[in-house]
This record gives C-alpha cells, structure tokens and sequence, in this order.
C-alpha cells in the first residue's frame, strides 16, 4: 500500500480519495480493494445493500483506469458510491425493494447516474430503502430490513435507510438517496451523517423511479460537509430530460468550502417554534440548543420563527404524496415488465388484481388506497385540493419566515433511532415521525440534516438548517462553519 | 311526434410533428409493430415526459384559426385508467384548464359550428388480436394530437360530415397535420341525442366511437337516430352508453353502458409545468399563419370569376388551389379560367384521389396541363381530343404537343376538307335527312356523331356544326 494511505476506516474521504488518485498516489485498484473488503465484512451484518457485485466494479475500474490514463478531467476519481435502488443504473439492477421490480434491469442510467460516472465515480452498488421509498425506517423492503450501525436493534431510519447506514459504516465515503418528505435527512440524522435534500428541480429527477413528482429531489450523503458539497456539484444542473428541472449554472461549492474560513457575522438563524413543542426528545432539544450556541459563538445571531400551517404538513403530504404514487404506480401492472402472477386468470382485470396484490408490499398497497381515494370523483375536492391549498400556505409561511432569517433550525426528527418494529404497525405514529421535514418538501425548500450530538443511548442526533430556494451553497457554507468548530463527526463511529 | 337530433363531435386529430408529444420518437405511420418506441413512450420506470414545441406550435395555428381564446396558461393533468395500450396507467391531456377555449369552424359561407374547446393529449397504443393471444403495439402511443370538442349544435349527419370535413380541410391547409382518416390521424366519436321539436329537454345522449370515415359518420349518425327514434316512439328508454359503429352491419352496437364508465381521477401531471403562451407568441403565429380555406375560397371564387361552388372545390386542400392558380398563370389567358377549374375539378382532382398522387408532385404538373389546355385555346384540338391526349399525358407522362403530333389529333379546321366528310355523311343518311327537314332538329346531334367518328374526333366542333346547318339547310332551298 501506498505511503500515507488514508485507505484506513473512516479515514477516507471522497475529496481525499480522488485528489490521491488523480494523482498517482493512490491506485483505484487499491480503493477499490478497500472497500470491496469492508463491504465484505460488514454489508450483510446491517444488510444495507440490494446489489452488490464484484465484476461490475472490476469492469468500471478497468475504464476508469483508461480515463485517468487520458488524463480526463475526473473531479471524483476513483470515488466509490452507493446509489440507492430506486435510481436507474443501467448495469445493475433497480428494484425499488420491491418484489413488483425484482428483475428489473433499467436499459438507461438515470441522469445523476451519468454524471457520477463522468465525474470518475464508481458506482459501486445499490442500497436497500422502503419499497418505492414509502417508509421512514427501511423495515418495508423485500430485502428485509436494513439495520443501524450504531445499534443493530434499531432502524436507519427511511427511506433511503439502506445508503445512510453503508455510509455511517464506512462502505464508502458517500451515497445517493432521494427524498420525498424527509427520507435523506431522517436517515442521515439516525445514523449520524450528513445528507442534503436539494431546493426542488436542482437535481434531475430523470432515472429516479417516481414516487410522488412534485415531492421527490435526489440528494447526497457523507460523513464531512466538503465530501457532501462534491457529489452534490457534480449531480446538479439543468437536465432537459425532466421539465421541472431548473436552468441553473454549475456550482464549485465544493473549492470554495476547502478554502472557507468560517464566519457567520450577521447571519440570522430562525429556530421553527413549532418544531421544539412537546413531544421532542429533551437530548435532541439540548443538543440543538447547544449547536445554536455554537452557532452563535460564530457570529450568528439565533431568534425564534414561527410557522403555524406547519400542523397540516402530515396530512396534506400524506395526500398529495400518496395521490400522485398511486399514478405514478399505475404502470406496474404485470404487462410489459416487473412482477406478473404466475396464478391462472380469467380476465385481464384479473391478471392485474393478482399481479399487483403479490408484487407490491402492504404500505405500498396503503399508499396507493390512499391516493385512490383522495383524488376519487366526489372527494378530490375535499382531500387532494384541500391538501394542496395547505401546500400553498405553508410554503407561503416558510418563505415569510425566511425573509425574517438566513435559516431555519430544527430538529429533523422528533425521536432517535428507534427500534426494530417498534412503528411498523402504528402508520400513524410513523408518519407522525415525519413532522420536522414534511414541510421542507411541500415549499420546495433546500435542507441539510447535520450531525449535532448523541443521547443517553449513544444514538446519533441531527439537526436540520434549511435554506432559502437555490441556497445550496450558502447551507453548505454555515454547515462547514459548525463542523469546523465542533467537528462532531470524527468524534466516534458506530462499533461494527 | 317530431324529434330534433342532437349532435356533437369529438375529433382526434394527430398533429404531424416529426417526434411523439413527449419523447423523440418518430411518428411516420406504417413501421414494423413495437419499432419506434422508447423508455419515455413505454413509460418505464424513472422515465420523464418533455413536452414537444412543435405540438404546441401546430395546436396554436389551431387555436387562431377557429378564433379560440387561447389561455395563457394551461395545465395538463393525468387521467387514470387501466388498459394494456396505455403504458403509465394513465394519459396525459388536458382538462380543467385546455389551452383553448372557444372557436368556431365555418363550414360554408351559412352554417358553422361552435366549439366548446380544443385540446392537447397524447394517443395510446393499440392492442392487435390473434386468433388466441393478444399483442400491443406501442408505435401510437404519445402521438400528439389535439381533441377538438364541437358543441352538440349539429342538426343532422350531412351537417356533421360537412363539418368534418371543413375541420379536415382546415388542419391540412394550416399544414398541421395530414388528416388521413385511414391512417387513423383523424378519428371521431359522435354524441347523439334526440330532442322533441319545441323542448328544450335534451334526450339521452350515446357516444359512437372511433368513426373513421366520413361515410361512416353519415351512415353511423343516421342509424343512431333512427334507433334512438324507434326507442322513443315505443316507449322504451334510451339507455346512455357507448356504442361501436359496426360498417358491415351497418349498425352501432354497445361497447360499455355508463354504469361501467370509469372515474377517470384528473388530476395535473406534476411532471409538467404550466404551458404558458404568451400574447407575443400569439402575436407572431397569426402574422405567419396561411389562408385559411374559406378566405381562399372567396378570393379564388372572385379572382377568377368562378362560381362558389368550383371555388369550394378547388380550396379543400390548399396545394390543389396552389396547382389551379399555377396553371390558370401558366395558361397566359389562352383559355378562360373557368375552363381550368373545369379540368382541375372534372380531370385532375379525381384521378388524383383514386392513384392517390402527391399534389406538391403531382404526376400531370402543373405547365403540362397548361400547356395541353393552351392546344385547345389556340384550337389545335377540341376539348374532346384533349381528354384523349390528357389520358395519355397520364400514361406516358411526355408532353401534350408531342403526343398530338405523334398520334395525329391536331383538329381538322380545313373548311373544304370538313365539307367534304358532311357531304358524304348526307348522302348516307338520306332518312336522317328527311326527318331533319320535316323540323325533327334533334337529329343534328346523329350527323355530328357521323361526322366525328368519320374523322376519329379531329374535325373542328365548330366549323362542323355551322357546314353541317349550312349544307342540310341548302337542302331545303332545293326541294
């Protein structure tokens, strides 16, 4: 091995690794070593991974070695990533953890997909989530359920569950997840990394398999801020391939964050009122309350938002998100690919009735029930149009709130990790879970959940800062502030 | 009882862009099953509509020239049903907010029909049947087309066809699309109900779906309302459904009662934006846009002194009306223009539909029918040799002239020699001539006749007929 190798656990990091490879002093056929070995030893205690395979990787070495060769300009060389298993790669598998797409092999790369290896990453497998990203725990898999590093009792979290528990142990430096009402950032928090939910239409949603469109935003995972600021530069920008995707310049968030030294003066920070009422857990309150102090100490200046509309986010999300799934999962009906009923049928309303009912899992069934019901004829009005006024309003009172401060603060979920099973028969109570980042999705609004602490359990905690639309970098920027002066992250790690 | 038929029209009309509404599929009809598809129009997973500028294009040439308010902004949305044709579950269209509202589409100088909206949706796929399996062929699915939705202000089916084809007319002229029934790219469903004369109590109404040529529509319409009629007079309900035209029977029959119609769960597609278009946009559009048919047709009607009806017939497809006004130029005033709308409409126009001729190409171009219509001006043949030496234009495609000379048509106008041919055909027919004398003139067409087959049709009409009076008359003076 090289001299001066970071090729150690929880050492490497992606800027590090492709800095390195680039320039000679690290092999590619050594990082990926690495991490093929940790993956090895450890995927399958937390079962984060849906696919995973030797020869795929050797084969993107092979060409990546070509690449460097030609001197191309390759920002992540080198790079392994995790791609959760609901975005399209065209030499893997994309199930959704559903048993409906268990053999589902997209013939495209989705658009982040393209980017990432063009940028000199190695897709370096699929994580597991709840199916078709329905869930805050990753229990609804077809995999089964993916297990938390720091506790292996307890949930990721959801639904990109499978992404932040591989990158919390260290199976790469950095992965993909996507999410609808909170599913990087919850999942991030359990696990105790950072995670960006991008300001809607910055990232191409095209290859993310659908689940509620007007919702979904692809994003990032790292366990350092710079790390997550490199991916989250070489997937944004305008796709014409997905109309809600914005015209944006590229950003080099990432250059500017290693020379940034930090400083908050005259930044004002909003803590959202609502979000501190009770039924938050008193370790995630104190622990927040003190990053606001370092916060402070920084320069910043803390005052205290409001957003009233916020007590309609779970159930105008759970409206809209689900209307637009049961649509968006109307294609799955057995025709022209994934799950058909092997059962003999009579009528072709009956060979989707049985192909549907075995290829989909039961949340997914609820979901779609849901969403049928909503925008049926007699009750749209009610339900999904009442919802979407809710939408409006909150976005109105985020953007309100956001004229009175720079960012807003809180936590990004009410509770921990929590335990295995512990929610699954309780919908409520789960979607309940979702409060702090519903919001964020229905205004569109850019939001980093960061590492801020740990409870009595030695449980990870997070903090959520959201941002203006497009702030992207302003967010990064006040994040690396924080984690430069407290650097929680390198602290501990989870005892694999 | 009297009834009143209500009747309103639905139109599909495919919009002839290069690509499908929202992928860069290729739209030209005809491919082998399943070869001009991709992971957007087979709505595979992961997979993104983009909306076609093109489309849009055309539906607004639409929209202006039926007069339409156009929206600024409209939304499409999805309607959800399942069918093995329709790839995600559900299509996109529009609904609550069309890009156009309004219209109307004159049909003739006296009678046009209102439009309640026009809008624009994506076309599904179609399912082929085996004898025992099923296949889908997913070539037509996200064909763009625009759905013009026609108020049930239609009296009777000569008026809905009239108005089909009018409508037809109109989106070929805007060069839109080519409105070929056959091709499935102009398709129609028909509302029909039927109202006591004086009420103003609508009937129930059915839906007869996929018409696919105007002859159907009359012959469908018709049967409708005479079904409907004999409902009603025997008491029995007309039940709502939807019904299939079967041209074979010749009868519409049941396709689904409304007990079995679907709820359709509109709502907008979040995948697409707003279609926004601006006045500007408008603006821009109409200063390009063509002569619209009707405008067309008056003008031609009074440039060339033609009667309205020539005029009409001449403005259905606008590269015809192009190919008239070519050759009335190219003719140089040798024949008057009424003569050339004569040969468009009577020769042209008919053996173009029935050898299916591209008009922008068309097999006799326009300075070879000139030039044969200048023979008959300047009287080297007749009009009756003309269609002789046309067929064989046709035939060989050489050029007027010279087929005239090679088989020896120029028109006889040698006096002597035509005086000859009739003193001879009155010697033969001394019978006709007796008859002709005693006042019967309607023998003068059986001389005529003589003569020309005597000189294979080449004598001058003209000069035989004023020899012909003079001889038979000279006749008289001698007994």
């Amino acid at each position: 091995m090289t001299q001066n190798s970071p090729l150690q656990p929880y050492q490497a990091s992606a800027l590090k690794i492709s800095s390195m490879v680039r320039s000679g002093d690290l092999a590619v056929s050594e990082v990926v070593a690495f991490y093929l070995n940790r993956t090895k030893q450890i995927a399958d205690r937390i079962n984060s991974h849906t696919y995973h395979q030797v020869k795929s990787v050797e084969i993107q070495t092979r060409e990546l070695e070509k690449r460097l060769l030609a001197r191309e300009h390759l920002p992540m060389a080198g790079v392994p990533i995790l791609v959760k298993d609901n975005i399209c790669t065209r030499d893997m598998p994309t199930t959704c953890a559903s048993k409906m797409l268990e053999n589902f092999r997209p013939p495209f790369d989705a658009h982040v997909v393209a980017r990432l290896r063009h940028a000199g990453a190695i897709i370096f497998g699929k994580t597991n989530l709840d199916e078709f990203a329905m869930g805050s725990s990753s229990e609804n898999s077809s995999f089964g359920p993916t297990l938390n590093p720091w506790d292996l009792t307890r949930v990721p979290g959801g639904s990109s569950g499978g992404s932040a528990a591989a990158v919390a142990a260290d199976l790469a430096p950095v992965a993909l997840g996507s999410d609808t009402g909170g599913s990087i950032r919850q999942p991030a928090a359990f696990c105790g990394i950072y995670g960006l939910k991008p300001t809607y239409g910055t990232v191409s949603r095209f290859g993310l398999v659908s689940y509620a469109s007007s919702l979904d935003q692809i994003g990032p995972f790292a366990r350092d801020i710079c790390d997550l600021a490199l991916v989250h530069d070489v997937i944004s920008g305008h796709d014409p391939r997905d109309s809600t995707s914005r015209v944006l310049d590229s950003t080099n968030v990432c250059e500017e964050l290693i020379r940034y030294e930090p400083n908050l003066n005259g930044t004002k920070i909003g803590l959202i009122k609502e979000l501190f009422a009770t039924g938050l857990d008193t370790s995630i309150n104190a622990a927040i309350q003190e990053a606001a102090d370092a916060l402070r100490k920084l320069g910043a200046e803390i005052r205290e938002v409001s957003i009233p509309s916020l007590k309609y986010s779970v159930s105008s999300y759970y409206l809209i998100a689900t209307a637009e799934a049961s649509a968006n999962l109307a294609r799955y009906d057995g025709i022209r690919y994934g799950h058909r009923t092997q059962e003999p049928v009579t009528s072709l309303k009956d060979l989707y009735k049985k192909s549907r009912q075995e290829g989909f899992g039961r949340e997914v069934k609820q979901r779609i029930m849901l969403g049928t019901f909503a925008l049926s004829s007699g009750y749209y009005d009610a339900y999904y149009g009442k919802a979407t006024q809710a939408r409006r309003l909150i976005a109105h009172e985020f953007n309100k709130a956001l004229e009175e401060a720079d960012f807003l603060l809180s936590p990004v979920a009410p509770t921990t990790a929590f335990r295995l099973g512990e929610k699954i028969n309780d919908p409520l109570t789960m979607y309940l879970g979702d409060i702090c980042t519903l919001g964020v999705n229905l205004a569109g609004l850019p939001a980093l959940s960061v590492p801020c602490g740990w409870d009595k359990s030695n449980l990870p905690i997070g903090m959520q800062i959201i941002g203006r639309p497009l702030s992207e970098k302003n967010l990064l920027t006040t994040a690396r502030a924080y984690e430069r002066s407290v650097g929680l992250h390198l602290q501990r790690q989870p005892s694999l | 009882m009297q009834f009143e038929p209500i009747i309103g029209l639905e139109v599909h009309c495919q919009l002839a862009t290069n690509s499908k509404l929202f992928c860069a599929c290729s739209t030209v009809f005809g491919a082998d099953a399943n070869h001009q598809v991709c992971e957007v129009c087979l709505g595979m997973p992961g997979t993104l509509p983009v909306l076609n500028k093109t489309a849009v294009h055309y539906a607004i040439k639409l929209a202006i020239a039926v007069g339409g308010r156009i929206n600024e902004q409209s939304t499409f949305a999805r309607k959800q049903y399942f069918y093995p044709d329709l790839p995600k579950g559900y299509q996109i269209t529009q609904f609550e907010q069309p890009y156009c509202e309004g219209g109307v589409v004159q049909v003739d100088k006296e009678t046009r029909v209102e439009l309640i909206r026009i809008h624009i949706e994506e076309d599904a796929g179609k399912n082929v049947h085996a004898r025992d399996s099923s296949h889908i062929d997913y070539n037509r699915a996200g064909m763009p087309l625009v759905e013009i939705v026609s108020k049930p202000t239609i009296r009777s089916a000569a008026e809905a066809a009239a108005y089909l084809r009018s409508l037809r007319s109109l989106v070929r002229h805007l060069g839109i699309s080519d409105g070929n029934l056959e091709e499935g790219s102009f398709r129609c469903d028909a509302n029909v109900s039927l109202k006591p004369v004086g009420s103003s109590v609508l009937g129930t109404r059915c839906e007869i779906k996929n018409l696919n040529s105007f002859r159907y529509v009359e012959r469908a319409i018709n049967f409708e309302i005479e079904r409907q009629r004999e409902l009603i007079i025997n008491g029995m309900p007309v039940i709502q459904q939807t019904l299939l035209f079967d041209a074979e029977l010749g009868r519409t029959i049941p396709m689904r009662s409304k007990e079995e119609s679907h709820d359709y769960r509109y709502f907008p597609d979040p995948d697409l934006p707003f279609l926004r278009i601006s006045k500007e946009r408008i603006k821009t559009i109409t200063a390009a846009l063509p002569e619209l048919p009707l405008a067309m047709a008056s003008r031609i009607a009074e440039q060339y002194t033609l009667p309205d009806h020539d005029a009409h017939l001449l403005t259905q497809d606008k590269v015809v009306a192009h190919y008239f006004e070519q050759v009335v130029l190219a003719c140089e005033n040798s024949v008057s223009s009424k003569i050339v709308a004569n040969w468009v409409i009577g020769e042209v126009i008919p053996l173009a539909s029935e050898q299916n001729w591209n008009m922008s190409n068309p097999v006799i171009p326009y300075e070879s029918l000139a030039g044969l219509l200048k023979l008959i001006g300047i009287g080297t043949v007749s009009s009756k040799i003309a269609k002789v030496v046309f067929e064989e234009m046709v035939k060989s495609g050489e050029n007027p002239a010279l087929i005239v000379d090679k088989l020896g048509l120029v028109q006889v106008s040698d006096e002597g020699a035509i005086a000859k041919i009739v003193d001879q055909v009155i010697e033969e027919n001394p019978e006709q001539v007796t008859q002709y004398l005693s006042g019967k003139d309607k023998v003068l067409g059986f001389f005529v006749g003589q003569i020309m087959r005597a000189s294979k049709g080449k004598m001058n009409p003209g000069l035989v007929n004023s020899i012909l009076l003079k001889k038979l008359d000279q006749r008289r003076e001698h007994n």
